[in-house]
């Protein structure tokens, strides 16, 4: 690290601790990607992550997904809540049986000094039930600051995980902000200068922030929404029907988007309060039950392991 | 004798489950050695975030052989059950097994097989593995290249190495060698995950114990929670202040860490304006910290008390500083939700209650708002509430669950409530029913006895128990998951600990009517009121109904409901049992509750209390005795000749035939009897039951003369059978103040 730049260094660069996770998990042997180019609620929703932890084929992979959660949109004046944020996020199928220390030299990559700071394991069981999914693991604590999540994958779209993938969520913001020194994710220096070059967090989404706030609470169409969920259940569907030969299925990606499409537009409808306790429900199910399909189907590819 | 020593050393065992999963372990391992037959001087299991260990002194070193006789076939028997026999025994030849003969079956074989003890290790090496592999956590997992194969071992979080050494004190300890999954059990284990991680080499417990101690691990769990409570009270002190405590976050915190670091840390001081409770849990419920208590202010200060997991090269002070900002970060959101909560009137929240929903079938808060805010209206008056306040208690009794603040920790309902009516200015009583109407949570918590509190208390405890009722939703064994038996339990306390005189199965009756709406969604045209007299009525109508409207879900709901009254298990019994359990616990006795309890109409918990106290007092006292001895006797002539005859001796003894043939003593019986059952009755009337008590003791002494001077199976048939129904009114008489029947002893 020594040889980096100073604006490189994670403790005064939002980008500089970006890269290096993904330098050092890709010394780990993951393949580095980009995000995925849907909105999803968390890095988890990548197919990176939910298909691949399906199936008996090893996988290592780390990137950035930009995470969408419509309802914790506070129009910018929330120093600590988003409706779009960043998280860096790690999966190791099998995990290794050291998955836990490569974490800690992860922390220490980014500059955390484990002499000084107080690094804590602590219980949080994982469970999303839009994809079908649950695992067991920990909320990671420094100095009492929850820094990452740590889960060993049970289930993804309803199946069993053979073997079990490690994911590991790095919420960034969070992150830069305690390695930075300061108060609010707006004030988060985001490329490391100084002076007139810097770039903050505010300079670049700040608006966007704004923006969205008024968009997912006050003004998103709910019609359009209404019917773009029913459009993209049934799409999801009718492509998992038109790709299914069989022993093997040859369309399941595109059924997957359909089902991240749905489930986007659910947690906009769900922001605008116009879906009832009891209906909601029934959406998260009707995601589920789209999600689950996809996973059995995943299993009849060749990324779910089935010979070539 | 030798010892064992076990550690499982594993990635971080969720706080919750290491005390417990430490017992499990020493259970499973003692029994399945006492099983075999092993004996052990004692067992002592331990607990860290990453570990569970366990230390047995005084084994054996190897089993106690055994000698088995095992009977086999008769002399002469075929030679498929010849082989049989050798093959089950382990004999090589018949000639190896004795021959007895008994005199029913003749000669047959008997194979005397000895089973030298197995070596301790040996059995250990086939029942640990078994034990980790079905070990019950409450939770468990998979992982890794292993858990590709179904079947791969489970366990809380990854299992890591396993320490397993026995051997006696003297010597060094022989590692006990099996195999788990691909765990090789082995005599080292790891220290302190940054400070000594390291592979540490162990013997037995002793020197386990210490290493870990150099390797920066504290093994017992009670030691931790030593040190942090003293550490913390110390540092509390020094600064003048007091530690608030807290026995359950000092067990989870004491599970969080190997080695405890105790440290303060301070928030700004215009946090201070939220309420303490808020700070408090925030504080405890997100990281983990104590707070802390100035008695100059007499309020909370602005510090906490943080235990970390680390002696730290700089001191702490980066800990300390990292814990103040989160702490700062929490108590911001907490001052918003505060702050935002008050802009909104509770009375303005309610349109929001309909959207959460109580219970599915139950409906949404809403409802159950409406129907507690009628129901404590009605009973205000009873309980010497202003029904006014009353309704309007409980109308906003659950309008905090819709704020920011319940929102984020639902452990405040009702506390936020309290404090929010009070900044709007509500009557004082109506805001502390706010928080009191939920109370009292279990035996030990306090009763309200503001009347508002107590009329809003009692309808959402009798709300919830008649809707559950409805709903065939009643407690079963060790299941109650709307904790109805804790309900039961407060509606008993609110009114005896309140001394209340309330007709309880009458006001549960009457409440089961709007939830016969609800069920059936259509409304009840029940004309009048359905008291403790026309539940009858009632299940009669429903019953009628079902004939009528069979393929209406409304006369169904209506029939379950009847049901769910009338039949055993009903709401009534349950409240007696609960009863019986709380006045068990003040030492009463349970064959004097129920004596009490199968009169007939009992509706007023205070009186059947009252009167199992009179009853207790008066069967101490000679009179008391002497009335129960004669009692038992006319009741056991009664049963006897009443069985014989065929019929019941119940009518009313002949004033004119015992004038004419009776002897003496029994006309003194009988105009005593008449005397004595009229006093008891008009004590009985005035709830004086200690009086009635003593007016039936009048009947003491006619009673033990008559049995002394009269034959009751006489000649003459007719004085006979006056005789018996003189009896019976004896046992009647009693029956004004109790069953004498269930009294017990």
């Amino acid at each position: 690290m020594t040889s980096e730049p100073a604006h490189m260094n994670p403790a005064r660069s939002f980008q500089g601790l970006i890269l290096t996770l993904q330098r050092y998990w890709a010394e780990q042997g993951c393949v580095i990607l980009q995000p995925y180019d849907m909105e999803v609620g968390a890095g988890t929703s990548h197919p990176a992550t939910a298909l691949r932890a399906i199936g008996p084929k090893p996988w290592r992979a780390a990137y950035v997904q930009p995470s969408r959660r419509p309802k914790d949109g506070r129009y910018g004046e929330n120093p600590n809540r988003l409706q779009h944020y960043y998280q860096f996020q790690v999966i190791l199928k099998p995990n290794p049986p050291n998955l836990q220390e490569l974490y800690i030299k992860s922390l220490e990559a980014i500059g955390i000094d484990t002499g000084v700071h107080d690094i804590r394991f602590v219980e949080d069981d994982w469970e999303n039930p839009t994809l079908g999914a649950w695992g067991l693991g920990w909320e990671c604590w420094c100095d009492g600051m929850e820094v990452s999540q740590f889960t060993y994958f049970q289930q993804v779209a309803g199946i069993e995980c053979a073997p079990v993938a490690g994911e590991l969520t790095y919420g960034l913001e969070r992150l830069a902000m305690y390695l930075q020194g300061v108060e609010s994710i707006y004030d988060l220096n985001f490329n490391g200068l100084e002076g007139d070059k810097k770039v903050t967090y505010r300079e670049v989404f700040l608006q966007a922030e704004q923006e969205y706030s008024r968009h997912n609470f006050e003004h998103s169409d709910t019609e359009m929404l209404f019917r773009l969920f029913r459009d993209a259940e049934a799409a999801s569907k009718k492509y998992l029907e038109a790709g299914d030969a069989g022993d093997r299925h040859l369309m399941v990606l595109p059924a997957y988007d359909q089902a991240l499409k749905a489930g986007h537009v659910f947690n906009l409808l769900d922001a605008r309060g116009v879906i009832s306790v009891t209906e909601r429900q029934s959406y998260i199910l009707r995601v589920r039950e789209l999600v689950k399909a996809v996973g059995a189907a995943w299993l009849k590819t060749e990324g779910g392991g089935v010979a070539a | 004798m030798p010892d064992l020593l076990l550690e499982l050393f594993s990635e971080e065992i969720p706080a919750r489950m290491q005390r417990r999963a430490a017992e499990d372990l020493k259970k499973l391992v003692t029994d399945a050695l006492v099983e075999r037959g092993f004996v052990y001087e004692g067992a002592k299991a331990f607990s860290t975030p990453r570990r569970l260990a366990l230390n047995i002194v005084g084994l054996p070193v190897k089993g106690q052989d055994v000698r088995e006789e095992r009977k086999g076939p008769r002399v002469g028997a075929p030679e498929a059950a010849l082989q049989g026999f050798l093959k089950s025994a382990g004999l090589s030849s018949i000639d190896e097994a004795k021959i007895e003969s008994d005199p029913k079956k003749g000669e047959f074989y008997v194979a005397l097989i000895e089973k030298p003890g197995l070596p301790t290790q040996e059995v250990l090496a086939e029942i640990l593995p078994q034990i980790i592999k079905t070990f019950p956590w409450p939770k468990s997992m998979r992982w890794g290249a292993a858990s590709k194969e179904p079947g791969s071992l489970r366990w809380v979080r990854p299992l890591h190495s396993i320490v397993c050494t026995f051997g006696p004190e003297t010597e060094d300890p022989d590692v006990v060698r099996f195999e788990v999954d691909g765990i090789v059990s082995s005599d080292v284990t790891y220290g302190h995950r940054f400070m000594a991680p390291d592979a540490i080499r162990v013997k037995r417990f002793d020197d386990y114990v210490t290493s870990l101690e150099r390797a920066k691990v504290v093994l017992d769990a009670d030691r931790r929670k030593d040190i942090i409570l003293h550490d913390a009270r110390d540092l509390a002190f020094a600064q003048g202040l007091q530690l608030v405590e807290d026995e359950g976050l000092l067990e989870e915190v004491a599970g969080l860490v190997e080695w405890p670091v105790v440290l303060m840390g301070s928030f700004d001081e215009s946090f201070l304006e939220i309420p303490p409770e808020v700070i408090r849990t925030t504080i405890r419920a997100n990281q983990k910290c104590f707070v802390l208590f100035d008695p100059r202010t007499d309020k909370l200060a602005n510090k906490f008390v943080l235990t970390s997991n680390l002696v730290a090269k700089d001191g702490g002070k980066t800990i300390v500083a990292g814990n103040e900002r989160v702490v700062h970060a929490r108590l911001s959101d907490a001052k918003f939700f505060w702050q935002t909560d008050q802009k909104t009137k509770l009375e303005d929240r309610l349109e929001k209650l309909k959207q959460i929903v109580f219970h599915e079938k139950l409906g949404t808060q809403f409802e159950r708002v409406e129907r507690i805010a009628a129901l404590a209206k009605e009973l205000a008056p009873i309980v010497g509430a202003e029904p006014a306040l009353a309704e309007r208690a409980a109308r906003l009794a659950k309008a905090d669950l819709v704020t920011e603040m319940v929102g984020e920790f639902p452990e405040l309902q009702g506390l936020m409530g309290r404090y929010y009516a009070a900044l709007e200015g509500e009557n004082p009583s109506v805001a502390l029913a706010l928080e009191e109407h939920y109370k009292p949570l279990g035996p030990s918590d306090r009763v309200p006895t503001d009347p508002v509190s107590v009329a809003v208390a009692l309808a959402d405890k009798i709300d919830t128990l008649v809707g559950f009722w409805a709903i065939d939703e009643k407690p079963t064994g060790s299941k109650d998951p709307y904790a109805l038996r804790r309900a039961a339990l407060g509606v008993i306390r609110l009114v005896l600990e309140n001394n209340l005189r309330i007709g309880l199965f009458r006001e549960i009756w009457k409440h089961a009517r709007p939830f016969v709406s609800l069920l059936s969604r259509q409304p009840l045209h029940v004309t009048g009121e359905i008291g403790p007299d026309s539940i009858d009525e009632f299940i009669e109508f429903a019953r009628d109904l079902k004939g009528d409207l069979e393929s209406r879900e409304g006369a169904k709901t209506i029939v379950m409901l009847a049901n769910c009254f009338s039949n055993p298990g009903n709401l009534s019994s349950f409240f007696a049992d609960r009863l019986k359990v709380y006045l068990r616990d003040q030492g009463a006795r349970h064959d004097l509750i129920d004596a009490v309890f199968s009169l007939e109409g009992q509706d007023d918990l205070l009186m059947i209390v009252r009167r199992v106290e009179a009853l207790g007092g008066f069967l101490e006292t000679e009179d008391g005795k002497n009335l129960l001895a004669g009692y038992r006797r006319a009741a056991n002539i009664l049963r006897i000749e009443e069985k014989k005859d065929g019929k019941a001796y119940d009518g009313a003894p002949s004033r004119d035939l015992i004038h004419a043939h009776g002897e003496t003593e029994e006309k003194v019986l009988f105009e005593v009897l008449e005397t004595a059952s009229r006093h008891a009755r008009e004590h009985v009337n005035r709830e004086d039951f200690a009086g009635a008590m003593k007016a039936l003791a009048e009947l003491r002494p006619a009673v033990d003369a008559f049995f002394d001077k009269v034959t009751v199976n006489a000649e003459d048939s007719a004085l006979r059978e006056n005789r018996l129904t003189l009896l019976n009114a004896i046992r009647e008489a009693t029956l004004t103040v109790a069953d004498f029947s269930k009294i017990e002893g």
